[in-house]
């Protein structure tokens, strides 16, 4: 476990063993990589940069080359135990389509994202009026791969207005480490944010 | 030797040939009495008969597909990029088996053999074979050469449909399919295309309903037109721009306002057509053309190529080029979705390169890098 980003460590842990999992921008394959090793679960990564698709490759991860805007009509509905999308839904042109598309296809949803509402980023906004810059959020705004950023609050928001129902909820550090203080004010002291959701049928 | 060739090249290579006695039946309902099969093999068996990797060409390709015939050789085989020592098809690990397919011009039975039951040339009366014909007949050569499991079966367009019917019709045979720049049936585009290059062929006064040789002649226009056509339909627009332009050919750049050559994209397709005439058959390039028309392993399924692919063991690495026209992405991706479908183990990389279909044969790094991960995989899973 010690090797696994704790982020990644805390959805094996949501993961029930043996199921089927889609993973959306995988990067290098770490965590399936993990979860097939540790857990017995099958799946793939979809991931469209070529060097990650190699990485992937060399973990002995099957990944499908591909841009996660031009949708997922691939795959059939209800075709994977959960669909997980770590530090990417804050990088895709639609969102919105992105959450619900992963629950047509997938029992569960697990994403994490940074978290918009953190503190740091409320003051530098507040204080020094220029755009954020953190631990979670290293670049700069006019070359930020980070087009949709949002706080807690907004996606649960989304998720109400989605019919989705929130199952567990955690806020990381930058680091990814749990701090126990955090979770009094999520939307404030959290800095990433990680949830699992399904349809509220 | 070792001085005369680059040091990752398989070398000098000498062609083997098995003669196989008994018939091979064949889709259309006809059968080949007795054939004989010409390949070359690249690198050692080992022990566990475990490491064969088989190479299956395209529509012009033949079993040459790496190292040199002779130290006077100008070029070598058809993927010497890809096969070789320290190569993506590693021949330091693998023993690779490259044939010429039945029909084919190069050694393998074809138009140009001499029918045993009429002790002719077969000429226009070779039956036309199909992709599924070529796998049945190579499954043979692999129970020759002792090959019960290849490691991974490897082709780029017409061989890679070859690589899917392994898959199908022999599961067990088959760890891993390869499949680049391909598509699991022809568009009536590319049938469009087929069908004015055998136009080219057939309409030529030279072909005397195929029997030319007979004739002491060959139908070179016909042949070479077909290449030209051919030829354009292998390289993007991008490619042929960046290639040629509208570079004009000799005479200080100006028109010769005839029909002789003006650019030097003229001159280029002219010299592809008549140098493939040297080297190539008319009939068989009509056979060839034919079995690509005909692949289609979906319509014994009701057209539905996941049920054609519900059986198959294989794991699959499909590769497509984001400027391949002739076989686009999304043919491949027509691919990779039936096997998500039935939640085979597949993995699918879109290179982005501008060369077209062409890509395919070409030492494009980003390409190798997805072969040569994907092999060091497959040579790790079977102890190579």
């Amino acid at each position: 476990m010690s090797e696994l980003r704790a982020d990644l460590a805390i959805i094996s842990e949501w993961i029930e063993p043996g199921s089927r999992v889609l993973d959306l921008g995988c990067g290098d394959g770490a965590l399936l990589k993990y979860l097939q090793e540790e857990r017995g679960v099958s799946g793939y990564g979809l991931e469209i940069d070529p060097a990650n698709v190699v990485a992937c490759i060399r973990n002995g991860v099957d990944v499908i080359q591909t841009d996660l805007d031009a949708g997922l009509n691939d795959f059939d509905p209800d075709s994977f135990d959960y669909v997980v999308m770590t530090h990417t839904l804050q990088a895709v042109s639609y969102p919105h389509r992105l959450i619900s598309e992963m629950l047509r296809i997938g029992r569960q949803g697990i994403v994490t994202f940074p978290n918009f509402g953190y503190w740091r980023v409320r003051l530098q906004l507040a204080l020094k009026g220029r755009m954020p810059m953190s631990g979670a959020l290293p670049h700069k705004w006019y070359d930020t791969p980070n087009i949709r950023l949002c706080t807690l609050r907004d996606f649960e928001a989304l998720c109400r207005q989605q019919g989705i129902r929130i199952l567990e909820r955690r806020v990381l550090d930058h680091a990814h480490h749990e701090q126990a203080f955090s979770r009094l004010l999520p939307n404030l002291l959290g800095e990433i944010a990680m949830y699992r959701f399904e349809r509220a049928a | 030797m070792s001085n005369t060739f680059p040091a990752d090249s398989v070398g000098l290579v000498v062609p083997k040939t098995h003669h196989f006695h008994e018939p091979l039946p064949l889709d259309s309902g006809r059968e080949l009495p007795e054939y004989q099969l010409v390949y070359e093999t690249y690198g050692e068996l080992n022990q566990d008969r475990s490491n064969a990797i088989l190479v299956c060409h395209a529509l012009s390709g033949d079993h040459h597909a790496a190292g040199y015939h002779s130290p006077t050789d100008r070029k070598p085989g058809w993927w010497e990029s890809c096969i070789g020592p320290g190569k993506p098809i590693d021949t330091n690990r693998f023993f690779v088996v490259s044939l010429n397919n039945i029909g084919g011009c190069s050694g393998s039975t074809g138009p140009a053999s001499i029918n045993p039951r009429t002790g002719e040339r077969y000429g226009p009366d070779f039956p036309i074979v199909t992709v599924a014909d070529w796998v049945r007949s190579q499954a043979r050569l692999a129970d020759v050469l002792g090959i019960d499991c290849w490691a991974a079966v490897v082709g780029g367009s017409l061989g890679a449909m070859q690589c899917l019917q392994w898959a199908i019709d022999y599961p067990d045979r088959v760890r891993h399919a390869l499949l680049i720049a391909t598509a699991p049936k022809l568009s009536a585009q590319n049938i469009a295309f087929n069908e004015v290059a055998r136009q080219a062929i057939l309409s030529d006064p030279d072909f005397h309903d195929g029997r030319y040789l007979e004739h002491g002649t060959v139908p070179r226009r016909g042949l070479a037109l077909a290449r030209m056509l051919g030829h354009i339909t292998y390289l993007s627009d991008d490619a042929m721009r960046a290639k040629f332009g509208r570079e004009p050919r000799g005479t200080a750049g100006k028109l010769s306002f005839s029909f002789d050559i003006d650019f030097e994209v003229e001159s280029y397709l002219r010299y592809q057509g008549q140098s493939f005439v040297e080297r190539f058959d008319a009939n068989t390039y009509l056979l060839m053309t034919k079995a690509l028309d005909y692949f289609d392993p979906a319509a014994k399924h009701n057209h539905d190529l996941s049920a054609a692919l519900a059986h198959v063991q294989a794991r699959f690495l499909v590769v497509s080029f984001t400027s391949d026209w002739r076989f686009a992405p999304s043919r491949s991706r027509e691919i990779v979705r039936a096997l998500l479908d039935g939640d085979k183990d597949v993995t699918y990389a879109e290179i982005d390169a501008p060369h077209g279909h062409d890509a395919f044969l070409l030492p494009i790094p980003a390409y190798l890098d997805v072969l040569q991960a994907y092999l060091e995989q497959v040579a790790e899973e079977v102890g190579a």
